[in-house]
Order: structure tokens, then sequence, then C-alpha cells
């Protein structure tokens, strides 16, 4: 059990705890693979895992709508954590792979997690075919570009096909995208451009629901500074036509490391260097015992961006081994539509 | 300094309500000795304990310069006799535990004001000067009421009340303390009321006043 | 203010050594008895909690193969795949350590107790073959595997990895599959996933707690009783000093301390000292309960199979709660008395009343709640049911009998003082009854002590008797075996058979009887049951009807919480009813049996095996090594009845160490108690006992009264103990250990061990009054004089 606590600790910037257990990685610290600038992928065999590198993931997030109007938020996640480098077979494999899986909905939010070893096939990913899997839940097609999605779950289930209606989409530069001053980065692409459509099984009842669906593909070593404490994410789908990826590292100093992607209908992006893209606070919740900020002023002065984003249901809290909050949110302002918010390591 | 009027003060008996003081008035001006006599149960004690506010009357009022005692609540009262009002019982005056020197000082250090000059000449005067690190129970009565004495004038008090101080005493040891005493209290000014019923003790003081019946005769 | 004040607060301890060291110690005896016993049951519990967490048995559904012992790791990933949330376990041997293989990233309880810092190199690819288990485990694994130590792993076992522990025994499969709690929605059939795997709800069968509880429930009661006599010497103190201190008291508020000032000084004064007392009594139940846990621990292991390591750990839980008991009861002591003071007026009596001599009027209310709590217990005894009711009739039985034991020593003095013809002897009797009411406290302490001791004695002892008798019995058979298979137990029984030996195959398998678990065991009736089996109800005929498959035998506990008789019926299954033919003592077992033949047994479970044999032999080694080599049955599989009972004799005589150590302590207490009560009213009494002395009876003589009293009301406590502690005895075999175990022990007597109890506590009494009875004796005249001095 406490092992998924150390795992989730490596990824999420945690720092305060992370750097208490980092010296039990450190040795291997040295064998992980880092990333290097001007990456060239391979597609589809980047879609697979890279057991060299310490973290990875396959992060899917969906805007859905029923017929009756309602709005609900999706997402499903599988996590890939090495205890070391390389892989190996059965029981000796270095890889634990988690997976998170929750459904908000306007008044409620669901969310689940499961755990498994790599090596004996309860949990892994495969490039071509495209197969994601953790136990009963998968992510998998033929390609990239035509999957399916599901995950049960005590109290939940989804069952959804997705269809990419626009080409992949590389952050940073080409795909390498730099999250401090101090160098950090990780490998990071995405496909934001898929149409979602399927079944949601809820307490209440199924529910038919269709939407749009933002994969980020991202992996690294050293995904965070020791100084920074968390982050705010945010992946825009703007009723005009474009996308905005954004994110924000909060230094414990209390200064922030940002960066973002203009994403044009058509898949042609534009990176943003740290400064670019701003998000503040306007309205705290009190959400599981803890003050997060669910309003925010979003702005991106280059392209005239400046909106309000708010959370559709302030309570989307993955209380999970270790929780964060994730969910759906409407954007106002200068321009206007659906999108996803992530945040971490508020205390 | 002192002054006593109108009190009234009965107790609940079982024969019904007994009255034990009657409109008692009396003043004391600062460096004045009273003796307060009468019979048993003619209500002195009664009139002294009110005085130290180790009593409530059930009217009238007690002034200590100025202040009313009878008006203050417990602790109003209990720092009154920490620091204007000093008390000498007829016996079991002393801590049992502590040192003669530790008693002699002990009502000073409860209103932390010790002066241990002061303590030293006193012990001197009362000749205590060789009692000071024994235990009360070595002293014999008239040493005990001696070091009660000190006790009493070390803190530096405006009024000392006195109940039957040499009572307990052989006449020849009584009369020593009591010059004792009374040289002690002139020396300091301070005012002096004795609950006795020796008129030899009464007729050392400045004024006697007689209670019978709980009223002044 | 506060400094002076609390400074002559305390030179009154400083001029009362005693009394303060009785507080002290008084509270440190009742805190260290209460906080040793507590500190034994916490880590005994501890111990259960990790074998349950190492072994997660019981907690949880599990899926284990319908054949044989192994499952396909494949077949964990099918069902997982599935959405079967489930955690591999594999259980092997290695030498004679018990090692379980476990899967912390899907494990509901991860590595049994370990935490993350701990648990995590395990799964580190540059540490193979890393093993957990505590320090005598690791020992007997030796050089097998690496093991870290870790005391949080229950005795007897070594956990790791899955993949480490499949790599240390060779093996690719596992043993079982622990069922998460919580499932998805929409997860297929077992049987259409895993069809060779069954579901194993999560233990019927009760665990050791249910057995070990009860025998907590006995040390608790042990603590709580000694604590109770600790409270008494305590709250004797409290009041001793309060008395002694009220001139103090009124002449502190004459010279100007405001009341409320000096009730908090007071009380912080006497809670810190209480804390003093209480902090050391923890310091000396630590020491005692190192000394005695080895034992505790042998106890439960051999009695009930439960593991307990031997050691002991410092938890908060034992500690804390003695030290806030000791805090409590002397805050409710402490209470009383700072209540007389608040409302005391200031110009009270400043002399100290001899409080302790008083109490005539005590006395009359005394009898009054002596009477009304042995009425109370006798009412009880009648309707009693349920194990917080009769705790309630011990509570009152021995509250009420030790209240009553000042008025019946009262009476039984007057009594004897009517005889006495001599004049001192007159006194003596008379002066004797004046001092009760100052005694009381101290003799009802030793009252509730001695026959504490004698009833847990007498307890312990019957039901000793009774178990080796039980023994005797059930382990008639010279040699038993425990098969692991189907195929070993068939191999097994033909070779006997073929040897000609007589053999008793016992098959056994968990049940709901009565709705209650139960075990059923199906037998093959032959002259060793026959000639062994004594039955507390039979019908003439019983095993010929159980041989026919007509009848059952049924346990006591199962008889018991149903309520049946002989002849009465019972439902085994939907199918099969069968009335009992006889009921059957059963002891140390918690649990429902009812015993069938093993015809009938086959019916109700065709696939069940019989697991255990008990075989009749004149040379168990020679068999047993015969079946090691012709059976390839491992060594270890077979134990002799020999071997058996000398464990579990073994076993009871550790119980009844421990038992015995307690019961020493607690005479201990009450010893104390009574020392201390003599001491603190030795000066009182100096003013009684001037006039007989100035009338020329001498000292030494006074001092020889003195210990002659204390003997004398020794035994007039003694005498009054015996029929208590028996009283106690009855409710512990007769009520207590039908409502906890489910059976009744017969009641022996043991008089000789009473009079022996009797004398010890007869010497400890002489003992406690020999201090204050020399002190007497070496009293200045000069100090007896000053009785007459008039200042005095």
């Amino acid at each position: 059990m406490n092992v998924r606590l150390f795992l989730l600790l490596c990824l999420l910037p945690l720092s305060a705890l992370a750097q208490g257990f980092s010296s039990l990685g450190s040795e291997a610290d040295a064998e992980f693979a880092t990333p290097t600038p001007n990456p060239a992928f391979a597609f589809p065999a980047d879609h697979g895992p890279h057991p060299d590198y310490r973290i990875e993931w396959w992060y899917l997030t969906a805007t859905l709508e029923a017929a009756d109007g309602t709005a609900y938020g999706l997402q499903w996640t599988l996590f890939r954590s090495a205890l070391a480098p390389g892989e190996d077979e059965g029981w000796a494999s270095p890889q634990i792979w988690f997976a998170h899986a929750a459904v908000t909905t306007p008044d409620s939010h669901l969310a689940s997690e499961r755990f498994a070893r790599g090596g004996i096939g309860q949990a892994g990913v495969q490039a071509s075919p495209f197969r994601a899997w953790i136990d009963e839940w998968a992510l998998e097609g033929p390609d990239f570009d035509t999957l399916s999605l599901s995950a049960h779950t005590p109290d939940f289930a989804y069952d959804m096909t997705l269809e990419a209606q626009g080409p992949l989409v590389f952050h940073g530069d080409a795909g390498f995208s730099v999250k401090s001053s101090e160098g950090q980065a990780s490998y990071y692409y995405s496909q934001p451009f898929y149409d979602i459509s399927g079944t949601l099984t809820l307490p209440e009842g199924q529910v038919m629901v269709s939407g749009q669906a933002w994969l980020d593909r991202e992996w690294s070593s050293q995904p965070l500074s020791d100084t920074q404490s968390g982050w705010d994410w945010f992946s825009l789908s703007f009723d005009q036509g474009a996308k905005l990826m954004g994110f924000q590292l909060r230094q414990t100093d209390g200064s922030t490391f940002s960066s973002a992607t203009w994403i044009e209908a058509d898949g042609a992006t534009t990176a943003y260097a740290d400064g670019a893209f701003t998000a503040r606070p306007l309205e705290t919740s009190n959400v599981a015992g803890r003050g997060i900020p669910t309003r925010w002023q979003v702005a991106l002065p280059a392209r005239n961006v400046d909106v309000t984003v708010s959370a559709m249901n302030t309570d989307a809290w993955m209380g999970l081994s270790i929780p964060y909050w994730e969910g759906p949110v409407g954007i106002t302002g200068s321009h206007t539509g659906r999108g996803y918010l992530e945040m971490t390591g508020y205390e | 300094m002192l002054t006593i009027k109108s009190v009234e003060k009965s107790y609940l008996h079982e024969d019904g309500r007994i009255p034990v003081l009657q409109g008692v008035s009396l003043a004391l001006d600062q460096g004045q000795t009273l003796a307060l006599t009468g019979e048993s149960g003619s209500g002195k004690s009664t009139l002294l304990h009110i005085t130290a506010g180790l009593e409530a009357p059930d009217a009238g009022s007690v002034h200590v310069f100025g202040k009313d005692i009878t008006a203050m609540d417990d602790s109003g009262r209990a720092a009154m006799r920490r620091r204007d009002i000093a008390l000498v019982f007829q016996q079991f005056n002393l801590i049992p535990s502590l040192t003669v020197g530790a008693n002699i000082s002990f009502q000073a250090a409860l209103a932390g004001k010790v002066d241990t000059a002061h303590v030293t000449a006193l012990a001197e005067a009362l000749g205590l000067s060789d009692q000071l690190s024994k235990y009360p129970e070595a002293l014999s009565g008239g040493q005990q009421q001696r070091v009660a004495i000190a006790r009493a004038l070390a803190a530096g008090p405006k009024l000392l009340l006195a109940d039957e101080p040499t009572g307990n005493l052989d006449e020849k040891t009584g009369a020593t303390v009591l010059e004792q005493m009374l040289e002690l209290v002139q020396q300091s000014g301070t005012a002096l009321m004795v609950v006795t019923h020796s008129p030899k003790v009464a007729a050392r003081m400045d004024r006697t006043l007689e209670l019978s019946g709980g009223k002044v005769v | 203010m506060i400094r002076t004040c609390l400074i002559a607060l305390l030179s009154h301890w400083r001029r009362n050594p005693v009394q303060l060291f009785a507080y002290l110690a008084g509270l440190a005896i009742a805190t260290a008895l209460w906080s040793g016993v507590q500190a034994i049951n916490s880590e005994a519990r501890a111990s259960y909690d990790a074998a349950a967490a190492t072994l997660g048995e019981g907690r949880f559904d599990r899926l284990i193969p319908k054949q044989g012992n192994a499952i396909a790791q494949d077949t964990y990933v099918t069902l997982r795949r599935a959405g079967w949330l489930v955690s591999p376990a594999l259980d092997v041997r290695l030498g004679d350590v018990r090692v379980i293989g476990v899967e912390p990233v899907t494990s509901p309880t991860g590595f049994a107790g370990l935490t993350f810092a701990e648990e995590t190199p395990a799964l580190m690819p540059g540490e193979p073959d890393l093993l957990f288990a505590n320090a005598e485990t690791a020992a007997a694994l030796g050089d097998r595997a690496r093991v870290s130590v870790n005391e949080n792993v229950a005795p007897g076992v070594a956990v790791g990895d899955i993949g480490t522990v499949q790599r240390l025994s060779g093996r690719d499969d596992l043993s079982t599959l622990v069922l998460l709690p919580e499932q998805p929605i929409g997860r297929p059939d077992l049987e259409t996933i895993a069809p060779g795997l069954r579901l194993q709800p999560s233990q019927q069968v009760a665990d050791v707690a249910q057995l070990t509880d009860s025998f907590h429930l006995n040390l608790t009661a042990f603590g709580l009783l000694s604590f109770a006599v600790g409270l008494f010497i305590v709250h004797a103190t409290i009041g001793l000093a309060f008395e002694q201190r009220r001139g103090m008291i009124r002449t502190i508020r004459a010279l100007g301390v405001p009341l409320r000032t000096l009730v908090t000084l007071i009380t912080v004064e006497m809670l810190g000292l209480a804390a003093i007392g209480a902090a050391l009594g923890i310091v000396m139940g630590y020491v005692i309960a190192a000394l005695l846990l080895p034992d505790v621990a042998a106890t439960l292991r051999g009695l009930y199979g439960a593991e307990v390591s031997g050691t002991l750990g410092f938890r908060a839980e034992w500690w804390l709660s003695g030290f806030l008991l000791a805090m409590l009861g002397t805050a409710i002591a402490l209470a009383g008395r700072i209540w007389q003071i608040a409302r005391m007026p200031l110009l009270a009596s400043a002399r100290p009343r001899a409080w302790v001599m008083s109490g005539a009027t005590r006395f009359g209310v005394q009898s009054v709640a002596a009477l009304g709590l042995l009425s109370t217990a006798v009412l009880l005894v009648v309707f009693a049911d349920g194990l917080i009711p009769v705790f309630a009739l011990l509570g009152c039985l021995l509250i009420g009998g030790a209240l009553a034991l000042p008025v019946l020593a009262s009476y039984a003095l007057r009594l004897i003082e009517a005889r006495a013809s001599q004049p001192i002897w007159q006194w003596f009797w008379a002066d004797t009854r004046q001092q009760l009411p100052g005694l009381s406290l101290a003799l009802m302490a030793l009252l509730l002590a001695v026959s504490a001791n004698v009833g847990v004695s007498t307890m312990v002892s019957s039901f000793r008797l009774t178990f080796v008798g039980f023994l005797d019995q059930r382990l008639a058979p010279e040699l038993f075996a425990r098969v692991d298979n189907a195929e070993q137990s068939v191999q097994l029984e033909a070779y006997l058979i073929a040897q000609g030996i007589e053999t008793l195959p016992l098959r056994s398998a968990s049940a709901k009887i009565e709705g209650r678990p139960a075990q059923v065991f199906g037998v093959r009736v032959g002259p060793t049951y026959r000639n062994n089996w004594a039955f507390l109800a039979e019908e003439s005929d019983a095993w010929d009807r159980v041989e026919r498959g007509e009848a059952l035998i049924a346990n006591e506990q199962l008889a018991r919480r149903s309520d049946l008789r002989v002849g009465d019926s019972i439902e085994i299954s939907p199918d099969l009813t069968l009335p009992i033919a006889a009921v059957v003592g059963d002891y140390g077992n918690p649990e429902g049996q009812v015993v069938v033949s093993e015809e009938v047994f086959a019916t109700l479970y065709p696939d069940n095996y019989a697991a255990q044999f008990a075989m009749r032999t004149g040379d168990a080694p020679a068999l047993r090594a015969k079946i090691v080599e012709q059976v390839g049955l491992p060594e270890n599989a077979m134990i002799n009845q020999g071997a058996i009972k000398a464990l579990s004799m073994e076993v009871f005589e550790r119980t009844f160490s421990v038992t015995a150590a307690l019961n020493v302590l607690t005479l201990g207490v009450a010893t104390f108690a009574i020392l201390m009560s003599l001491l603190t009213l030795a000066d009182l009494r100096v003013p009684q006992l001037a006039p007989v002395w100035t009338i020329g009876v001498t000292r030494a003589t006074l001092g020889r009264l003195e210990l002659c009293r204390a003997v004398g009301l020794g035994v007039l406590v003694f005498a009054c103990a015996i029929p208590l502690g028996l009283a106690l005895a009855w409710i512990l075999l007769a009520l207590v250990n039908v409502e906890a175990f489910g059976w009744q022990l017969p009641m022996f007597l043991f008089p000789l061990d009473y009079l022996q109890l009797g004398a010890y506590a007869l010497v400890a009494v002489a003992l406690a009054a020999a201090w204050p009875a020399w002190r007497l004796i070496r009293t200045p005249p000069a100090a007896l004089l000053k009785v007459f001095a008039h200042e005095r």
C-alpha cells in the first residue's frame, strides 16, 4: 500500500514529502535517461512505453454533454513509474503501473484507482496496434486515431469510442517541454482533436454522451525541480476553433514558471516561453478541507486571450492515494469554450 | 483609619436566629490601640473577624483606610489581609511544617515585600534570633506567640488584630509578650485592636470598648 | 504569593515523608500493576494484529483452487483483466519457517504492518531475495534468505515480495488470491473466468481473539482490582494529609490567600505529585510486564495457538491508560476534599480532628451500602444474563463484601470484648474496635486481595484439574498425524490398514449450525472413543446411535449457546437433521462442534478427506519413523500424545506462573496499604496509648499488643476472605466462564492452598505491623508525656 504512495510522490510535486524519500531512488537516478532537446519521435513506437525514463503517462480528459444538455467530464490516466530503468521478465520487472479514472457531473465527482506490477501482463502499453491497459481498464484500437476506452469501478463505469479529427501536436520545442528555469524538461505531445462518444454508467443510471477529448503523452525522469510545490494545468478548447494548453509551476517562493502552446484549428502550434501565459486565482473553494482555486483569470496577451476559467463542479477532488483536483471547466471572456483543469500540490 | 459603622451580625441556631452584633460602631486612628472586652459570647471575636474580612456582616460597613472591606469579594479581602491587616490568634497561628524563620517572613512573602533587615530586627526584638531554624513544635507557647507577632508585623500592616494573643500563656510570659507587642506596634505606628477578657491587657491599651449582648456598653 | 504558598504546602510533605511515600507509592504500585497488566495485554494484542495483518487470514474472502494447492500465475492476470480485483499470495515453507509472498502493490494490507520505507527496498531490483521477519524467525531462517529484521512481522512468519518468495521456493505459481473488499460493477462470473477456483468466504472460524480476549479479560480484572486497592491507599493518604493540614490551610487563608488561589494550588500540588507517582508506576509496570511477558507469550502460544512475540514495546495505549486512570482516581479522591475546603468556614477549628478515629456515623451508611450491594449481587446471580451483568455481579459482591467487613469486624470484636476477663485484654479489644474506622480501608484492601487470590487460584486450579482429565481422554491415541492433501490421506490410511493398526481418521469441516459458525467432525466410531470419552449428558447407547448415523454428539458450547439438550435435534445441513445423543465437555475451544460418523460426514462433504489421523500403537516413535519412510509424510506432520500432553501441561504451568505472580503483587499492595494505615495512625495513637503507658504497661508490651492486634485483624479478614473468595471463584467458573467461553467448569476446593495463602497473608500483615510497633517501642517517654502537657 505504501509503495503506491511512493510512486505518486515520484510523480507529483509534493516536494516536501518527496524529497524525504528521494534518497531511495537517487542511486538509480543516474541510470535513468533524461529528455534532451530536438527530439526525433518515431510513431507508432513512441506511443508505447519508454521504460528507461522514470515516469510516463497516457492522460485522457474529455468534456461531454448528454442529449438533455447536461455537461459531464471524464478522466482516464495510465501512469508508468519505474523503480529502476529498463524492463525485466515477470515479477523482476522494475515497472509499476497505476491508473486513475473519474467522472464529473454537475453535482458529483467520482474517482477510482488501480495498481499493478509490470512484467506479468496485468498492465502495460503496446504501440501497435495501440493498447494501454491495467486490469480490465483499457484504451485501445487499431491505431492511435481510433480508440475505445473503458473503466469500471464499484461506483461508476464508462465505455467510450474516440476518433481523432486532427494531427498530433507537440509542446515546447517540438515536443521538448521545459519545466523550470533550471532546465528540467519532459517529452510532451498531445492529441487534442478527439471526438468522443459513449455511455457513462452512474449511480443514477446510464447516460449517452458525446464531446471532445484531449490525450496528453508525457515522459521524463526528473519532471520537477525541488523548489516547485505544485502545478496548475489548463487545456482549453475555444468555440472560436483554436485550443490553448497552458501550465504554471508554482515555486515555493511564490513565483511561477509558465509555458503554453497555442493550437490552431488545423493543428499548427506556437509555443510560448515562461511569462507569456498567466493564470491568477479569482476564487477559492473549500474542497476536501483545503482551499482550492476554482475560478481563474487566464491570459495569453500575445493571442489576445483574457478569459475567466470556472470549474463546472468545484468538488472535482481526486481523493485517491495522493489527492489532487482535476475537472472540467467553462470559459468566458475574450474567448468562450470548455476545457479541463488540473491542480496539484494544494495542502 | 478604621471606621466600623452599625455592624450587625446574627447566626442561625437551632433555637432561631441569635443576634451577635447589634449596630456596633467604632473608630480607630493610626497608632492607636484599642481593647475589645466583654464576656464570652458578647460578640467581640466576631467583630474582630468581621474587621479582618474573615466573616461578612449582615449589615453595616467596615472601612480600613477608606476602603469598605465588607463590599469586597473573597480575593479583595484576602489582598487586604495580605497587605494591610495582620492577625494574631490565641493559638495555632503557625504553619507546623515551616521553620520559625520561614513562618516569620511568610505573610510578607505572600504580600511580596520581604524586608530581610526588618525580619531580623523583629526576631532580635522578640528574642527569637536563635530559634529561626527550628520548627514551631520545638518552641514554647510564648515563643510561638512571639513568632506569630513577628510574622504579623513583618508584613508592615496598618492594622494589627489580635484575638486573646496571650490567653494561652502563663501570666508572666503573657505580660512579657504583650509588652513586646505594644512596643513594636508603637515603633511602627500600627493601629492595634485586641480582643481580650483580661483587664490587665485592656489596661495597657489607649482605649477600651466593652461589648455586651452585641452592643457597645 | 503563589510561590510562598506552594512552598508552605509542600513543606508538609518534607516534614511528613512517610505520608509522601504512602501517597507516591500507593499511586505507583496501583499504576504499576494496572499498566503492567495492560502492557502484557496490549503487547499480546499487537502480536495478534501483526499476525492477522501478515497472514491476512480471516479478514478477506479468498479464491482458492478446487483441487490441489496451486493457482497458475496466468489465472491471476486473467482474473485481473476481467475486473476481478484480487491480490496474489504464495505460502511456502523454508525449513521450519512459514514464508508468505505477497504483492504489496495490490495487496489490501501491503506488507503486513511494515512502513513504506521498510517495504520499498524489497521491490528494488537491486535487492533480490529480501525477506522480513522478527529476530527469532530471522535466526531460524539462517542463510536461506537475506532477512531484514523487523519486529512488526508476526512471530514464526517471514514475509517477502511474491517474486522473491517464488524464486526462493522454486515455484512459479500462487497459493491463494485475496479478494479485495471493493469490486467494480459489471464483472463476469468466477465460473466463466476461472472455473478451477472457488471462493472461500472470510474465515467463518472464530479467530484466536475470542479465546485470548477471555484470558485478557481475566488479566484486566486483576489489574483493575489491584488498581482499586492502590486507590484505597491514595484516598486514605489524601484524607489524612488534608486533615493534618487544616490548620495550615486556615492560617494561609487568614494571612490573605484567596480561596480560589489556594484550591488551585492544592489541586496542582496533589495532581503534580500524583503524576510523579503514576510515572514511577508506569516504569515499574514496564519492569513487571517485561519480567512476565515471556511467560505470557508462551502461555498464549501453547494454549490457543496464538503467536505472541516475547518482547515488550513501549506502547502508548497501556502507559497512557495507566496514567490517566491514576490521575482520574486521584482527582476523584481530591474532589471531595477540595469541596470540604471550599465549604469550610475560614475559622473552622484548626485542631486536626482525628477523623480517622471518628466515623461512627459512617458505619451506619456503610452497613446500608454493603447490604444493598450484597442484595443486588444475590439478585444478579438469579437474573444476570451476559458478560456485563456478570461482571457487575462480581463488582457488587466484592465491594459489598469489603464494605461489610468493618461492620462485621466491629460486631465480632464486641463479642470478644464481652468475653475478655482481664482488664488489659478488655482495653485491647475495645481499643482495637476503636481503631477499626482508621484501619478499615486497609483491611478492606487486604480482604479484596485475599479473596481475589482465593477466587482466582480456585478457578485456575479447577481449570487445571478439569483440563488434565480432558487431555487424558482426548489424547488416548498414541500418535497423531496431519496430512496436506487427499492423496496423502488415502495413502496413509491404506498403509495403516495394511499394517493392522487401529486408525481413527478425523474429517472436519466448517459449517453454520444454529446460526453460528461451528465445526463438523466425522469420526470412525471405535473402542477408543467408546472407552475414553466421558459425556456431560448422554443416552445409554450414544455411540451406537452415532455409528448407525442416527444421532450426533454436540459439545457443551453448542448445547449451551443454542439451549439444546440430549434428545433435541440439530440441523447440520438443509438435508440432514439429527438428534443429540450426548453432550461432551470441550474445554479451551470457543466454537460449537458436532461429531457424526464418517459415513454421515461423507454424504455431507463428499470432497472432504481425512486430514488428521489418530493411531493406537505401543511404540509411537517406531510407527512414526515407518510412516516417514514408507508413506513419505514429513516428520513434523506427526506428534505423539506424550508430547502434546507435556506441551499442554507446560503451557498451564506458565499460565499459572503469571497468575501466581500477579497474586503475590496484589497481596503486596494490600500489605502496603496496611503498613501505611498503621504508620499514619501511629502519631494519632499516641494520645490513646499514653494513658495506658502511665498506668504501667511497658512500651514493649504495647508494641507486642499492636502486633497482636494486626495479626488478630488479619485472621478476621482471612476468615471473611474465604467465603468471599469462593463466591468469586464460583462466579468465575459457573457464570463468567460460561458467558465468555461457553462452557462451565466444575469447581474443586483446595483447602491446603487456602491455608497457605492465609499464612502468607498473616505473615504479610505481621510484617506490615512490625515497623509501627517497633516505632512505638522506641517512642521516647517525653513524646508520650507531651500528651499531658496542656499546650499541646
